[in-house]
């Protein structure tokens, strides 16, 4: 291998991130506290800049670099600018949070844009090694980022709790691959899905290894029975941080589990399609009827991300190209939707006061009636009510498993969803025909109520016309998993 | 059984025993020894593999630095580890039982005759005059590029999360900005008052009283 090999182009915007980050992190070390606002507006400048990059060094094929540990396709294209704006909108909407309880600091930044640093290589990595090292460097990021607040009991027993779970999850995902490594001889999605395919490989190593690497999987998307971390780091976290773990993560967990199950282990899919289903039905089953107990909003949205999980893995159960897309069209909606719930509780938190119990939420429309408006439209959205946007994802990702004959499992989600509307309909009660408990004033900044007014007001706007977006879905997936 | 077959065993059931005793020991610097016991005997593992560079590195780092600064970690804070451990001898037989019927269970998957490990033959020797070093070497600046930059950049990370989480504005620092130090002036420091002379009569009898009460 010589330079003229080294084809850096389909890398280009990952380069720029790391590099524009270090000089960033160079440049914070000069900002005094007052003028913070200048990492924060260079930190927005850099993920501009990144997502231009990547629209003009987008191909609609697959180009693989790096000695084939990279690759740059259509879906990662897709998932990588939406995590571009998924980033964008939580450094918006966590600003003023932020700057209320001392965390508004270059490390905040810093760690920000390495996770989605780390993200970008889990999105394109085409290889075991770059996968992990992609997953360490995002998961190490938002280690830290839950402790920042370092004074606060809670945030650092949650990121404790995170790093010691985490630590086990990737332990159990290394075995796996070290199993599969041994039956296949390669580390290398493609070589690895060919030596399956070719019938080479030892048929027993292998599911050894893919029970492992599923376990991992589950236990970095939260599905259960691998979800006892997600409650209490939400209710733990700073709500920025929760929000900044609940968004751009998400989107990057699912291709990493597409990456590994689907390009790699794809000819095992009779295999993991099984084991997918009962952490599919335990999650939707656990993560709405918990959610019910809940009392405190964000440990209720832990459980719901928990549920939304299992839906998601429903469109991998199908295991074909169309379930594919739904699972993809459906974390996009998700992330959209807890954008907005998150965005919301940041929104009603202020200096000293965090915005975490139904109650705080009660007589919202009384206080202030858009913002009553914008939380009602991501609760009927998550509950998966016509015609928001939510409910098309739903859709999409049951009729993926009514396609492929698994009636039941279709059956078993609607029923899910149901229990699941009982509580996102409670907190639009508490906000629409409770009286206010807490009667000050809500400031926002005018940006933050902007973007957060476009970001919900898209849900509706989006969920009139979904056909654009699940087409973008559908070719992206298409275009990039050439195996099926 | 060969020579090398008998020091994987041996090697192995000390790995085993050191490690055991990393989470029982009560002491923690025992257990930080016991970890130096373990780092070194995987060591011997690597060797067995022929891989002398990564045997030579885990000594020389991990045991050489790494472990020496837990140590020092460790003997330097007041952490009181019987508290923090509580729990864990009663939590014990059945952590140790799910423990063991997993690694039982595991066993009799990868030893059943379907798993058909034998298939599995040792790797040729390597020639004599074959070099770690630079196979590590041009695998990692090549093939392996995008993985061993991120590493990289894992460690950085690692820097920036641990001084973010440590580095801390103490309220009863003493700091002096040097540049505020050189321009300070006579003024700054020295304020002269104009006032009218005390009366000597009422202090000496307040030094009396108060020589009395002593």
């Amino acid at each position: 291998m010589n330079w003229a090999d080294l084809n850096l182009m389909p890398a280009a915007p990952e380069l720029f991130l790391f590099s524009a980050v270090s000089v960033l992190l160079l440049l914070d070390l000069f900002v005094s506290d007052a003028k913070r606002g200048i990492t924060y507006v260079l930190s927005l400048a850099i993920l501009a800049v990144a997502a231009v990059l990547q629209l003009a060094v987008a191909e609609p094929y697959a180009i693989h670099t790096f000695s084939n540990t990279f690759v740059s396709d259509p879906l990662s294209t897709l998932v990588k600018l939406a995590m571009y704006a998924t980033t964008f909108a939580v450094l918006v909407y966590s600003r003023q949070y932020c700057a209320d309880r001392g965390i508004f600091k270059g490390e905040y930044f810093t760690l920000s844009l390495f996770a989605l640093a780390g993200m970008n290589i889990m999105v394109s990595a085409s290889h075991f090694l770059s996968l992990y090292m992609g997953l360490e460097l995002l998961s190490l990021c938002l280690y830290a980022l839950i402790a920042l607040q370092r004074d606060s009991v809670p945030a650092t027993e949650s990121a404790m709790k995170y790093f010691v779970l985490g630590a086990l999850a990737s332990g159990l995902l290394l075995y796996g691959m070290s199993m599969v490594y041994g039956a296949t001889g390669s580390l290398e999605l493609a070589a690895v899905a060919k030596s399956i395919g070719a019938g080479s490989a030892n048929q027993v190593l292998l599911v050894f290894g893919l029970v492992f690497i599923v376990a991992g999987l589950a236990f970095k998307l939260g599905a259960v029975p691998f979800h006892m971390w997600v409650p209490d780091v939400y209710q733990g976290s700073p709500t920025a941080v929760a929000l900044m773990i609940g968004a751009a993560p998400k989107l990057a967990a699912f291709v990493f589990v597409l990456r590994f199950l689907v390009q790699g282990l794809g000819p095992l899919v009779a295999d993991w399609q099984g084991m997918l289903a009962i952490v599919a039905v335990l999650s939707m089953a656990i993560g709405n009827i918990t959610a019910i107990a809940q009392t405190n909003i964000k440990r209720m949205l832990a459980y719901s991300t928990i549920s939304h999980m299992g839906f998601l893995l429903l469109g991998l159960i199908a295991g074909n190209a169309d379930g594919y897309s739904a699972a993809l069209f459906y974390t996009v909606v998700y992330v959209l939707m807890s954008l907005v719930g998150f965005g919301i509780l940041l929104a009603l938190s202020r200096a000293g006061f965090d915005c975490e119990t139904l109650d705080d939420l009660k007589g919202l429309n009384q206080r202030n009636s858009w913002y009553a408006l914008l939380m009602l439209l991501a609760m009927f959205s998550m509950a998966g009510i016509p015609p928001l946007l939510g409910f098309f994802a739903k859709f999409a990702v049951i009729m993926s498993v009514v396609n492929i004959g698994l009636v039941w499992l279709a059956v078993f989600a609607v029923v899910m969803s149901l229990i699941g509307a009982f509580y996102y309909l409670r907190v639009v009660k508490c906000i629409y025909f409770d009286d206010a408990v807490d009667t000050a004033p809500i400031v926002v900044r005018g940006d933050m109520k902007l973007l957060l007014s476009v970001n919900a007001v898209a849900l509706l706007v989006l969920g009139a016309v979904p056909e654009r977006l699940v087409a973008l879905c559908v070719e992206a997936m298409k275009q990039s998993l050439t195996v099926l | 059984m060969s020579f090398q077959t008998v020091v994987f065993y041996v090697l192995s059931a000390i790995l085993i025993f050191a490690s055991f005793r990393v989470i029982t020991a009560k002491n923690p610097v025992h257990a930080a020894l016991y970890l130096v016991l373990a780092f070194f005997t995987s060591a011997g593992h690597w060797l067995l593999l022929q891989a002398e560079f990564l045997a030579i590195a885990l000594v020389l780092v991990y045991v050489g630095a790494v472990m020496v600064l837990f140590l020092f970690v460790v003997m330097m804070l007041d952490i009181n580890f019987e508290k923090l451990r509580e729990g864990f001898w009663r939590h014990f037989p059945l952590a140790g039982t799910v423990g063991l019927i997993m690694v039982a269970e595991m066993a009799l998957i990868l030893m059943s005759p379907e798993a058909s490990l034998d298939q599995f033959k040792a790797a040729a020797p390597l020639a004599a005059d074959a070099s770690n070093v630079k196979e590590l070497g041009r695998q990692i600046y090549t093939t392996y590029l995008l993985p061993f930059e991120l590493a990289a950049f894992v460690l950085l990370v690692a820097i920036i999360a641990a001084i973010g989480l440590t580095q801390r504005q103490r309220k009863d620092t003493k700091f002096i900005d040097p540049a505020v130090q050189v321009k300070v002036r006579r003024d700054d420091r020295v304020r002269i008052v104009k006032m009218d002379a005390e009366k000597r009569a009422v202090a000496d009898t307040d030094v009396v009283s108060e020589e009395q009460q002593a």
